[in-house]
């Protein structure tokens, strides 16, 4: 049997998080994927956060993510916002055809 | 016995920002005296902070997450006055464009909290809460004309890329936590082991982030499109307002916790720096619109700010910070000038509508000659003399190759600012614009042309005040 220790956890947020900032950079289709992506990337900072906190025996990681977990969910609901908005104006939400301001 | 005297600002702000929520919905057509309340509450909150807590030592609260020393109050007031004038030169275009809405004075007002918090922060969890309460408060600002495609698409762009880079910094702060064991400045200064790579990354990582925050290059492809695209008013409160937070917490990230590893930080900063000044004067060239105009030149500038921070010395903060105060000035101007360019309630914003001002318009050509000189870094204005004091402070450092790379992209950037001083001055004139503009449009024009204009008379008044910022 492995024993699963502090590397296992930090592999598992490291490949959450490049799954996350690959989401963002390679999706051409729609804005709700990078949303997704985004709250990924959060996700892999907890339980990076998570797992350190365990590890040193201190507080302050969990507190954090407590912190992260709220933010993240204040900013999903600003950023859905945005859309609908985005949505009204040009009835579309896929990603290449968002160039209006270019120069 | 914690001292709530001293973050009683930031506790006024928000018990202000709660009452306004509310009396905005509780009182029909509130929004004139919403606007009015929160300038006399971003004055209050400023001559606040000049009486409390400027003159006092360096104080640590709430278990040393949050420092009140003479750099947080400095860069408080300047946050707050530049807020307060950006809020009041804004009214008369927020109107044409009928935005004049509660909201808009209520999100300055949240933002300019976020960015309190984050620049009294001392501690990785503190900063990232006043990071995040400054960032939401923007993604609505930016989509603030919601009815407009160009502003909604701002905001769109805003919100990805800022939300990514908050990501960035977060995964860094996670790996600095991890291997220090604290999320304290202080306490990760003391547990440092150069050694460690993974500490290596956490910098660079939270680097990245808070390189998107002021938009350096080549973590800049946002600025020009959100501001190209958001309302001018905003435009001119994302050029100033967020990036003075953001050099806050750069100047406070690097030199309190991690000043023993510099040779690992220096060597990015000069890149970014380098990168920011070339690039922000080479892209500006080939543009048409002065907002995505400025959004190249204040790319520009940043570099040059970021030169300064690179030196690692007491002497490079503090050239820096008055490099940045001085832009404020000058861009405070230049935007003033941007307001006043309508016609019939159509505010106009690309190049050649500018062409011929000078006939119809000579004293708004004339500060704008002045501003645009002063930008281009031409002797004796104000602009001249903060690029001075950056390169001499990266020159006391022997660093050449950066001090020239500056110079040379100070003459790349003097091209296209000539060129704009060509335009006003040589070409065929247009139809004349409105004159009936607000009070303090022309107060906020008036005195930024004159500080740029005799700051050579005398110029250690503002070298004095920085001078007390010691952060080393």
């Amino acid at each position: 049997m492995i024993e699963i220790g502090l590397g296992h956890y930090l592999t598992l947020g490291a490949v959450i998080f490049t799954i996350g900032v690959i989401g963002i950079f390679l999706n051409r289709k729609n804005i709700i994927v990078i949303l997704m992506s985004i709250e990924l990337i959060l996700l892999a900072v907890n339980i990076n956060l998570v797992s350190f906190s365990i590890y040193l025996n201190d507080l302050s990681g969990q507190v954090f993510t407590l912190f992260i977990l709220t933010v993240a969910a204040a900013e999903a609901a600003i950023g859905l916002a945005i859309i609908v908005v985005y949505y009204r104006n040009s009835g579309t939400i896929r990603v290449e055809e968002i160039d209006k301001l270019k120069g | 016995m914690i001292n709530f005297e001293l973050i009683f600002p930031e506790l006024f702000l928000s018990l202000s920002i709660m009452f306004l929520l509310i009396l905005g919905v509780f009182k029909k057509n509130s929004s004139k005296i919403i606007q009015n309340i929160s300038l006399i509450v971003l004055l209050i909150t400023a001559v606040i902070i000049f009486n409390e807590t400027l003159g006092n030592e360096e104080i640590k609260l709430f278990n040393e997450s949050i420092v009140i020393d003479y750099l947080s109050s400095f860069m408080k007031i300047i946050t707050l006055l530049s807020a307060f004038l950006v809020l009041v030169i804004s009214t008369s275009y927020l109107k044409a464009f009928k935005i004049f809405k509660i909201e808009y004075p209520i999100l300055i007002l949240s933002s300019v909290l976020g960015m309190m918090i984050m620049i009294s922060s001392n501690d990785l969890i503190v900063f990232y809460m006043g990071l995040e309460l400054q960032s939401l408060a923007l993604y609505v600002l930016a989509t603030f004309n919601r009815d407009q495609l160009k502003s909604s698409e701002a905001g769109l762009k805003y919100f990805v890329l800022s939300a990514l880079s908050s990501g960035l910094l977060l995964y860094g702060c996670s790996l600095i936590y991890g291997f220090t064991g604290s999320t304290n400045f202080n306490v990760i200064a003391s547990q440092l082991n150069a050694n460690d790579y993974a500490l290596t990354f956490g910098i660079v990582f939270v680097l990245v982030g808070l390189a998107f925050k002021i938009s350096a290059v080549p973590f800049h492809m946002w600025a020009p499109d959100v501001y190209e695209g958001s309302p001018t008013s905003v435009t001119l409160f994302f050029t100033m307002v967020p990036k003075i937070a953001a050099l806050t917490v750069f100047i406070r990230f690097l030199y309190v916790p991690f000043l023993d590893l510099i040779d690992q930080w220096q060597i990015i900063l000069i890149f970014l720096s380098i990168a920011s000044m070339l690039f922000g004067a080479i892209a500006a060239i080939g543009q048409t619109n002065l907002k995505r105009l400025v959004a190249y030149s204040s790319i520009g500038h940043v570099g040059y700010t970021l030169a300064g921070l690179a030196t690692g010395t007491n002497d490079g903060i503090q050239s820096s910070i008055i490099y940045f105060t001085i832009y404020i000035i000058m861009n405070l101007g230049l935007f003033s000038c941007l307001l006043m360019m309508k016609r019939n309630n159509v505010y106009y914003e690309n190049i050649e509508d500018l062409s011929g001002l000078s006939k119809n318009h000579p004293l708004l050509s004339l500060s704008l000659l002045i501003i645009l000189f002063s930008l281009a870094g031409i002797p004796p204005l104000a602009g001249f003399f903060a690029k001075f004091y950056i390169f001499k402070s990266v020159l006391e450092q022997s660093m050449y190759f950066l001090a020239i790379v500056g110079l040379l992209s100070t003459v790349v950037a003097a091209f296209y600012y000539l060129r704009i001083i060509k335009i006003i001055y040589f070409d065929k004139e247009k139809e004349k614009y409105d004159i009936d503009h607000s009070m303090w449009l022309k107060f906020s024009l008036t005195v930024s042309t004159l500080i740029i204009l005799f700051y050579f008379i005398s110029p250690s008044q503002l070298i004095e005040v920085i001078s007390k910022i010691n952060v080393i």
